[in-house]
């Protein structure tokens, strides 16, 4: 397999005959490549697009030759959260709080043009435009719905994202960087953020206007 | 009898194990990899492995797919692009989601609108990809695309420049659509020109 | 029960005079009835004139003057609908009474329109909001609540073009997001419990009388959970293994599929019911065109009747294979059957493909007939999988799982509904038919094309897991049998009987467009002002109101059950929560 090649590090002469026993690779080659093949995906789909998530799974586009079959229902064994489909505000605070259930290292995965930036729901009042607002994204796959093909090409995208990867360099093996927990958003009059609560009572304490006022 | 029917489902199951390496055997060599293979196993007859090794082997998309939408330009005499786009608008007023930007401007010394657009924006963020723009361009000028492996590391809002393709990749992509519209399109200009040669 | 006054016509003028009027707006028809004697019309019409199933309840803002609930009633042994509206004056409180003990189905339905309307109904068991959650401000659908993001009333917007520089309508929006709040707001100081009310309802459940100190829990299933199908969430009131009660909460994904449809043009929402119920674009399609083609008095292209069929058809026959799947995965036997299914699945998406243009948001019926021809070689391909391969694979998921003991001990005997009830709470599709009543819109009133094809409506008696298992396979079995005789008949021709044309124009009045979805009977109710948006789009959607009687499908059932009773409900959330 090509990948196997990769894991080897060039650079470092191995003798001829011991090429066929011995194999020399740095910590972050091998690390990342365990890494890139078993990503594990939550079991987790919103609408339209974990359909087509699901399809992926299944026998035609079969994503456990990716290692990625092991789909989990429990955010405390997944490493992946394919956001398939619209974030309503009614359900962000449940993805906040399973992003935060799951352990690190953790990639998120924005399926479709709801998750990436609220799709053509965009314009409902129900709806969160795009999860990156909430949750840092990895990966973005256009498409409403992406077919299967196209989310195994945005997968295809993260395995290449973890490939850059340093050891030394990822953030839950830096000092002090104990993986921090989201702010749950809260949900009142509308959605809040409680990293904004003092932006939004600034803004509300305007005086509105007349353009974006509504009236209930 | 009691597991007769658990038995009965085994066999189901033991049949298409058997029926994977009876396919592989039968088709030994063109089953994978191949166009021939693929049309095989994206047919009624399909049996066995179903999996399409995506991405060594691609299952072909049909002329009709549609995922993003695109800008067409012919290749001027001059070497420049020639924008099929005449800033109609009628795209971003059929769109759905209201994902199509467009600025017309108007030519500064005769106060006309020039009909290429100067911006054109489409939020592939809220795009629906439902194909209602290039169904209604009268231009043929934005046309479906069949490229899905558009994944990226930030959320995509094409301007023109990301949006102008070709129109010899259109015709690679949907040859039959791109037969008819230039048979029209010929048709179009030789009426055209045909009224012009009458009334001069 | 009284006898039924066999009437051909229905006055409800005559029957109650003064009380009840014909609706006279242009465009408009049946019977306007007046708020104080709505209890007692819509008694009548149950006992008296055999309209025993209420479709679908559904407010109408006539802004700035009145509010409007709208109620249509069918009869289970077929024919046309009657349809009756309250008009109350638009000043708060709004009150109209309840006929949730009328028809028990109306429950939800009131909620919901409590919820994005604002009309109180009185007499109503448990009126709480059930799609936005509880603290939410306002009532969204009103026609002047405006959403944050909100441009214009109507598309298209004018900033697209011809001056449409990109502005995100984040920059537009002064908390630069999809968000607005009261004047002088404070987060930090409101409180709002939105769980409370739901904990409230199930308080009275979780205390138990008698001897030794024992308790009821509330276990919350969902909106994160691998067998409720999506975002649903159901609190469960548990003794031991045993549901004592059981209350649904949704909107877990309600994407404010009617808001968005009122602003669009008629046109615009034809891709937007693709996500409905997103296994079966196919057939949300069909709904909406028959509405609004009704409205437009259109008749559709011969041939395109056909390829409505077939595409119908053939998705109905991929939602109940995937039912099958899925269900399967829910009881435990992990995912064989789900991997075969999607193979059959995937085949038929093939076609979709070809022919529409995507796998699944197909957007492929047009007014007057459908989007696009089959390409070469696709009437081969349908034939080839009707006539041959899924007979042969339908056989093949008879074997593997009828006979299966492990499945019959889970299945039968758990009764789902019986058919009483069934009809009371306005369940319709292949549950409905489970239970032993013979109604499916094809036969009860046909539309398209459906009247000339031979086939049976599946029928089972017993209404337990096992029957609505075993009436998939039966419906499975008839639509294959209708595909034969539509890809033999289907003749040449146009495929849309009017010119393509993306404003449409669509005469003043009110319409409603029913077809037999597979999940139970779509409905659109559509009314235009003669304007080319909508000022109402309704969508009767078979999931949401199936999903009313679930308390008493598992009440007195394991929580194992309450899984499987949820699988074979067969509820899609795009469509639940719309």
């Amino acid at each position: 397999m090509t990948d196997n090649k990769e894991l080897n590090s060039p650079g470092y002469e191995i003798p001829e005959d011991l090429q066929h026993a011995v194999s020399i690779t740095t910590i972050d080659r091998l690390y990342n490549w365990g890494r890139r093949w078993s990503v594990w995906p939550m079991m987790f789909g919103l609408a339209c697009c974990a359909i087509e998530m699901i399809a992926a799974q299944a026998a035609r586009y079969d994503l456990a030759r990716f290692g990625m079959e092991v789909m989990r229902p429990s955010p405390r064994q997944s490493d992946l959260m394919i956001v398939a489909g619209t974030v309503t505000k009614k359900m962000i605070p449940a993805i906040v709080r399973l992003y935060n259930q799951m352990p690190e290292p953790k990639y998120v995965v924005a399926m479709g043009a709801c998750a990436s930036g609220g799709g053509p729901f965009k314009e409902g009042y129900n709806v969160v435009a795009g999860v990156d607002k909430f949750v840092p994204v990895d990966v973005y796959i256009p498409g409403c719905p992406p077919t299967p093909q196209a989310l195994t090409a945005g997968l295809m995208k993260l395995q290449e994202k973890i490939d850059k990867e340093s050891i030394r360099k990822v953030r839950w093996y830096q000092k002090g960087a104990d993986s921090v927990e989201l702010p749950i958003p809260v949900l009142g009059p509308d959605l809040m953020d409680p990293r904004r609560y003092n932006e939004i009572k600034m803004l509300a304490a305007k005086p509105a206007e007349p353009a974006t006022e509504s009236k209930a | 009898m009691y597991g007769k029917g658990i038995i009965k489902g085994l066999g189901v199951t033991l049949k298409r194990f058997a029926d994977t390496y009876l396919d592989d055997i039968q088709w030994w060599g063109r089953r994978y990899y191949k166009a021939e293979g693929i049309a095989h196993r994206s047919s009624k007859d399909t049996r066995g492995v179903f999996t399409v090794q995506y991405p060594e082997e691609k299952l072909p998309v049909p002329e009709e797919f549609r995922y993003v939408p695109f800008l067409v330009y012919d290749d001027g005499t001059d070497g420049g692009k020639e924008v099929r786009c005449t800033s109609c608008g009628i795209c971003a007023k059929v769109c759905p989601p209201q994902c199509i930007w467009i600025v017309r401007s108007n030519d500064p010394q005769t106060g006309r609108p020039i009909p290429e657009p100067t911006e054109f924006f489409i939020d592939a963020d809220i795009c629906m990809n439902c194909g209602f723009c290039a169904e209604y361009c009268p231009f043929d000028a934005i046309i479906m695309d069949h490229d899905y492996e558009i994944a990226s590391y930030q959320r995509n809002v094409f301007n023109m420049q990301q949006l102008l393709k070709p129109a010899s990749y259109y015709k690679s992509i949907r040859p039959l659509n791109y037969q008819r519209n230039d048979e029209e399109r010929r048709a179009k200009e030789a009426a055209k020109a045909a009224k012009a040669g009458a009334a001069s | 029960m009284t006898t039924l006054v066999e009437t051909e016509t229905l006055d409800l003028a005559a029957r109650f005079p003064g009380s009840a009027a014909a609706d006279t707006r242009p465009g408009y028809s049946d019977w306007i009835v007046n708020k104080d004697k709505l209890v007692e019309v819509a008694t009548t019409l149950r006992d008296e004139f055999g309209y025993d199933l209420l479709s679908h309840v559904t407010g109408v803002d006539y802004f700035p003057d009145k509010m409007e609930v709208v109620y249509e009633a069918f009869k289970t042994t077929g024919g046309p609908g009657v349809l009756f509206k309250v008009q109350v004056p638009r000043v708060d409180p709004i009150e109209v009474p309840s006929v949730t003990p009328i028809w028990p189905g109306a429950e939800f339905q009131e909620r919901e329109i409590w919820d994005l309307y604002g009309i109180k109904f009185t007499n109503h068991p448990d009126l709480r909001r059930i799609l936005m959650w509880e603290g939410f401000e306002g009532h969204p659908l009103r026609k002047d609540w405006h959403e944050p993001f909100y441009e214009e009333d109507f598309k298209p917007l004018k900033s697209r073009w011809p001056d449409g520089k990109y502005v995100s309508s984040e920059d537009k929006n002064p908390y630069k997001d999809n968000l607005q709040f009261p004047q002088n707001f404070d987060p930090e100081k409101v409180k709002i419990d939105g769980e409370a009310p739901l904990y409230d309802t199930l308080q009275k459940y979780t205390t138990v009388d008698g001897g030794i100190k024992t308790d009821h829990i509330i276990v919350n299933m969902g909106p994160q959970h691998p067998s409720t199908h999506g975002v649903f969430r159901a609190a469960v009131v548990l003794d031991g293994e045993t549901i004592v009660s059981l209350k649904p909460v949704m909107g877990y994904l309600h994407r404010n599929h009617e808001k968005i449809g009122e602003r669009n043009t008629f046109l615009q929402n034809m891709p937007y019911t693709d996500r409905l119920d997103y296994f079966n674009s196919m057939s949300n399609n069909w709904g909406y065109s028959l509405a609004v083609e009704k409205l437009m008095n259109i008749k559709v292209a011969e041939r395109a009747e056909y390829l409505r069929v077939i595409m119908a058809e053939l998705s109905r026959i991929q939602n109940h294979l995937i039912l099958i799947g899925m269900l399967l995965n829910d009881l435990g036997a992990y995912f064989t059957p789900a991997l075969y299914a999607f193979e059959e699945r995937e085949l038929i998406l093939d076609i979709f493909e070809a022919t529409s243009g995507t796998r699944m948001m197909c957007n492929y019926h047009r007014f007057g007939g459908v989007s696009r021809d089959l390409p070469e070689g696709v009437l081969e391909k349908i034939r080839g999988l009707v006539e041959d391969r899924l007979p042969r694979k339908a056989d093949e998921f008879d074997r593997l799982l009828t006979e299966n003991e492990i499945f019959i001990s889970r299945m039968k005997g758990v009764k789902v509904m019986d058919a009483e009830d069934a009809v009371k709470y306005s369940i319709t599709g292949p549950v409905l038919r489970a239970a032993g009543v013979p109604y499916d819109v094809r036969r009860a009133q046909p539309y398209g094309i459906y009247d000339r094809f031979d086939f049976d409506v599946a029928l089972r008696h017993n209404g337990d897991l096992y029957d609505n298992y075993l009436i998939r396979l039966d419906e499975i079995r008839q639509s294959i049998r209708i595909l034969q005789q539509a890809v033999k008949q289907m003749p040449e021709g146009p495929i849309n009987s009017q010119k393509p044309q993306y404003q449409v124009r669509v005469p003043a009045g009110e319409a409603y467009g029913r077809i037999e979805a597979p999940k139970g009977e779509l409905g659109y109710y559509v009314i235009s002002t003669g304007k080319p948006n909508p000022w109402r789009y309704h969508v009767r959607a078979p999931s949401f109101i199936n999903i009313t009687a679930l308390e008493k499908m598992c009440v007195g059932k394991k929580i194992a059950d309450f899984v499987v009773i949820l699988g074979v409900l067969d509820i899609v959330l795009g469509e639940l929560d719309r």
